[in-house]
């Protein structure tokens, strides 16, 4: 294939354009990730963390993009009305990839933290970003790394300082707008510094019915005795390609919760590598993905435990229908060192058509003995006697199917610790299950 | 302290118990591999010209090839033109005139061993192929089995006696384009055991084949086929060891099982080549391919294995469930200790309706050994009401070794309920305080728990498999407390 072919002459001829639309810690790094794509190429499907997304074929098409950063006319507000209720929130927007700053929240963040652009930040905090940008995402090995480092101009930042406590959770929305096919390449850059507590909250939305295809590339430090929620809320349409790869670096006594929630999509592929790299550390990752028509979603997570005493756990759900082919993958790496590590993985998936199709690959790597770890995993359908039950009491047999399909959801809905977001996903959830696309009253994705 | 480091010392000095080399004039062609060497071999057991052939279309294909490299192993190079492909021990005897004897030497190294090849002196109710080098030295009790229209014999002798037979079901299960070891297997298999069940017969005995390899610089590549016709049983068992030596020695066997309606089959296997030293200097290369075909409704197969032997061990015992409610069972025990390494498990595929399996493995990891367990479970679409469930337990004895889990599992029926569950741990302190306080000593307590723990697959053997196999366990992990 040569997929590679138009983005490496893309960038050979955009080079400066590219440069000058961003800032200097983001265009230092790109001759290097350059020089990585090019050598490395779009994994194929033998490279065993691709094995199941062909990542070419994705990329093959000719999307757009939008290099000379001009404006994107769209008021995010008005567009946008999918809320929580109940849920008071730091509402934030990026539109593509560029931080929305035209109208932002008028409840300030406390002292010193930082939520918007990477390039603003750049100006503001070099050393913070320099220190940061493209230490954990590396792109010597993974091309998806290195063309979202190669291409993309700005992001979003977020920054904790030291012992700082946000109450309030961050809400960052990424809406999809354009009027051609268009290629998206998103950096996301969140730094907890040591004690920081922060909830973040990110939902993807493509508005416009158009190909859309996304590079999202997130380092995420947390620093000594920081917490970090983060949950990640997908509800795009079926033309959406997404490539996500998530990097979290843990400290000791830290935790981190990780939630990957794909209610509706085309493509997706989410990579979350997490690095417990102080003892003690605490990481939750979790996923629930609904999937049916010919959606597909491909998650891979690498839990590395590098230091003694840590623990993870790891919970993913799907429900299939149709004609849809979903993956997961994940592997547990506990290290040499890491002694007394606990770790817990469970995959659990619902199949409820005769063409849908699940991979899931559920790997244990262990180099130390003192150690508790396991990992289930199970592929199944509705408990008959479940349904017998119900229908026994006379509840209508989609009824009841849509109730054990919803009861199912609900393990990883629990770990929610959100109660107004918990609330919210239920009701999106119940929907989903009922074939309405979340529809919400306001915006113009649901009319 | 020291009682524990005098015992560490003894058992680091423990020899392997099968260790010895046999001095018997052997029969060994050039080291190297060309078509010229399979032309040589198929010469010198004076084959048919469609075997010929299949050995070199094999051959071609092998070497268009290359050496797969996504095992979780440390695989020394294997230099394939250092190796002999065939080496006959029986040669001598056979130049003498005196065809129908046995050398006295390989009688002694059988009886040395435990595997007596007179009859009158063997074990009651176990007939014996025995394998050494590149050639069957004897299989017993094959009169009698022929009473019962039960074939047993090696497998040359089967392409000379039974062709039809050979030539319908070889290759039939494993292709010789399956993998890189398999073309090369398919292009240089010397012996191995070919057993055919009519119809309707229970085999009354258990079948056995035990392999050795004696001669230097060789390597073993046997082929065994197994063919149960309809509702007919067989219970086969699979022994091997080798001599000490401080070179890598490889061993690319196939093993195809053919099960018909109703047949049911059991394949055990108490694989404990030479595992190479304490510093990990030699030993065998088990890079084996082990497949059952369940062709036929309602028909059966197990596999169980107790794997303590070789330097590395690479093999995935399989089945493809195509006959409706067939159903298959996988149990292992693999034992790593030292620099071993073994990436194994199984491979179920459902394609018929209601078919089940199930796969116990369990992995005990000591010293600086890596221990993985692979497996896969995939349902095809039309495979209806396909169950499967899997656990795979993993033991840890020591902080430098390792044990690794990983299960691929592709599902592509809404009927299928498939099941994993894995868990990785040490031997839990109470466990080990209980033992003491009762006066049972630290490695004898490891044992005995390392001894309930694998019990579950000990359980399916043979009852002369499974003294054995208990025994081997014990060995492998003498000196691993401390």
């Amino acid at each position: 294939m040569d997929s590679e072919k138009q983005y490496i002459e893309l960038y050979e001829q955009t080079r400066e354009m590219l440069c000058q639309h961003s800032a200097e810690p983001l265009n230092i790094l790109r001759g290097q990730a350059f020089e990585d794509f090019r050598r490395l190429g779009f994994p194929t499907q033998k490279v065993e963390r691709y094995k199941y997304t062909d990542v070419s074929e994705a990329f093959a098409p000719n999307y757009g993009l939008n290099l000379s950063r001009l404006d994107i006319p769209v008021n995010p507000y008005e567009v946008f009305k999918c809320d929580v209720p109940n849920l008071s929130t730091s509402l934030y927007f990026m539109v593509n990839d560029q931080f929305y700053d035209k109208i932002l929240p008028t409840a300030a963040l406390p002292d010193g933290v930082f939520v918007g652009s990477l390039c603003e930040a750049a100006k503001k905090h070099p050393e913070l970003i320099n220190k940061y940008y493209g230490t954990l995402a590396r792109t010597h090995k993974d091309a998806i790394n290195a063309l979202n480092t190669m291409l993309c101009q700005d992001g979003l930042f977020v920054y904790v300082p030291k012992g700082v406590v946000v109450e309030r959770p961050v809400q960052v929305v990424n809406v999809l707008r354009s009027d051609v096919d268009l290629m998206v390449n998103r950096r996301v850059l969140v730094i907890l510094e040591d004690g920081a507590i922060i909830k973040l909250l990110f939902c993807d939305h493509a508005i416009d019915d158009r190909d859309f295809l996304t590079t999202q590339v997130a380092e995420v430090y947390v620093g000594e005795n920081a917490h970090l929620e983060m949950y990640d809320l997908e509800e795009t349409h079926v033309k959406n390609h997404r490539f996500s790869n998530l990097y979290c670096d843990q400290q000791r006594y830290s935790t981190a919760v990780l939630d990957s929630i794909t209610l509706h999509n085309g493509l997706t592929r989410n990579r979350a590598d997490v690095t417990l790299s102080g003892e003690y550390a605490e990481t939750t990752l979790n996923g629930l993905v609904i999937a049916d028509k010919q959606q597909r979603v491909d998650n891979n997570t690498l839990i590395d435990h590098r230091v003694p005493h840590c623990q993870s756990n790891e919970l993913y759900k799907y429900v299939l229908d149709d004609q849809t082919v979903c993956a997961f993958a994940g592997r547990v790496l506990v290290r040499k060192d890491a002694q007394q590590t606990i770790s817990q993985e469970t995959n659990a998936n619902l199949v409820g058509s005769k063409e849908a199709r699940i991979y899931t690959q559920p790997m244990l790597e262990i180099y130390a003995d003192d150690v508790k770890c396991s990992h289930g995993s199970t592929v199944g359908q509705l408990g008959d006697q479940a349904m017998f039950y119900m229908r026994q009491r006379g509840i209508p047999y989609d009824e009841a199917r849509m109730l054990l399909k919803f009861a199912f959801a609900a393990d990883v809905l629990q770990t929610i610790q959100l109660d107004a977001l918990r609330d919210r996903l239920h009701y999106l959830v119940d929907k989903r299950f009922r074939g309405e696309l979340s529809k919400c009253e306001g915006c113009k994705m649901c009319k | 302290m020291e009682e524990k480091n005098s015992f560490v010392r003894e058992v680091a000095e423990k020899k392997y118990e099968y260790g010895f080399t046999t001095d018997v004039q052997t029969e060994i062609i050039e080291k190297g591999l060309s078509e010229d060497v399979v032309r040589l071999i198929s010469q010198k057991k004076g084959e048919p010209d469609w075997l010929l052939e299949f050995r070199l279309k094999a051959f071609h294909y092998w070497e268009s090839q290359e050496q797969p490299e996504w095992g979780h192993l440390q695989m020394p190079d294997i230099d394939y033109q250092a190796i002999s492909y065939y080496a006959d021990p029986t040669k001598k005897a056979a130049d003498d005139g005196k065809s129908k004897e046995i050398d006295p030497e390989l009688m002694k190294t059988f009886d040395k061993l435990g595997i007596p090849l007179e009859e009158r002196l063997a074990l009651s109710g176990t007939a014996v192929d025995a394998v050494m080098d590149s050639v069957s030295v004897k299989t017993t009790f094959r009169e009698k089995l022929k009473e019962k229209g039960i074939i047993f014999c090696s497998i040359s002798e089967a392409v000379k006696e039974h062709p039809e037979l050979v030539r319908q079901y070889l290759g039939s299960v494993v292709p010789y384009r399956d993998n890189y070891f398999a073309a090369l297997n398919s292009a240089v298999f010397s012996d191995g055991s070919f057993v055919y069940i009519p119809k309707g017969v229970r085999c009354p005995m258990e079948l056995s084949t035990y392999f050795r390899i004696n001669a230097r610089g060789t390597g073993q590549f046997e082929r065994t086929l197994i063919v149960c016709d309809d509702d007919a049983y067989v219970s086969y068992l699979e022994g091997c060891t080798a001599p000490m030596r401080d070179e890598n020695q490889l061993h690319a066997a196939i093993v195809e099982i053919v099960v018909m309606e109703n047949a049911e089959v059991k394949y055990s296997t108490v694989q404990n080549w030479y595992p190479g030293d304490k510093d990990g200097k030699g030993g065998v290369l088990n890079l084996v391919t082990k497949r059952g075909h369940l062709r036929g409704a309602n028909s059966r197969l197990s596999w169980t294995q107790v794997e303590t032997g070789s330097a590395i061990t690479w093999k995935y015992p399989s089945c493809i469930l195509s006959g409706d409610g067939s159903q298959a069972e996988f149990y292992s025990v693999a034992v790593t200790n030292n620099y071993q390494q073994a990436d194994t498990g199984t491979k179920m595929i459902h394609i018929g309706k209601n078919t089940k399996s199930t796969i116990i493995s369990k992995g005990i990891s000591a010293g600086k050994s890596q221990n993985s367990y692979r497996g896969l479970v995939k349902v095809s679409a039309k495979a209806d009401g396909a169950r499967n469930y899997s656990s795979c337990d993993s033991l840890l004895l020591g902080s430098e070794c390792g044990a690794h889990t990983f299960p691929y599992m592709d599902v592509h029926n809404d009927t299928a309920v498939v099941e994993h569950e894995a868990t990785t741990s040490k031997i839990s302190e109470e466990q080990l305080m209980y033992c003491n306080q009762r006066g049972i000593p630290t490695e004898e307590a490891v044992s005995l728990i390392v001894n309930g723990y694998a019990k579950e697959v000990i359980n399916k053997l043979p009852m002369e498999f499974a003294v054995e196999a208990q025994k081997l366990l014990g060995v492998s992990l003498e000196g691993t407390v401390g």
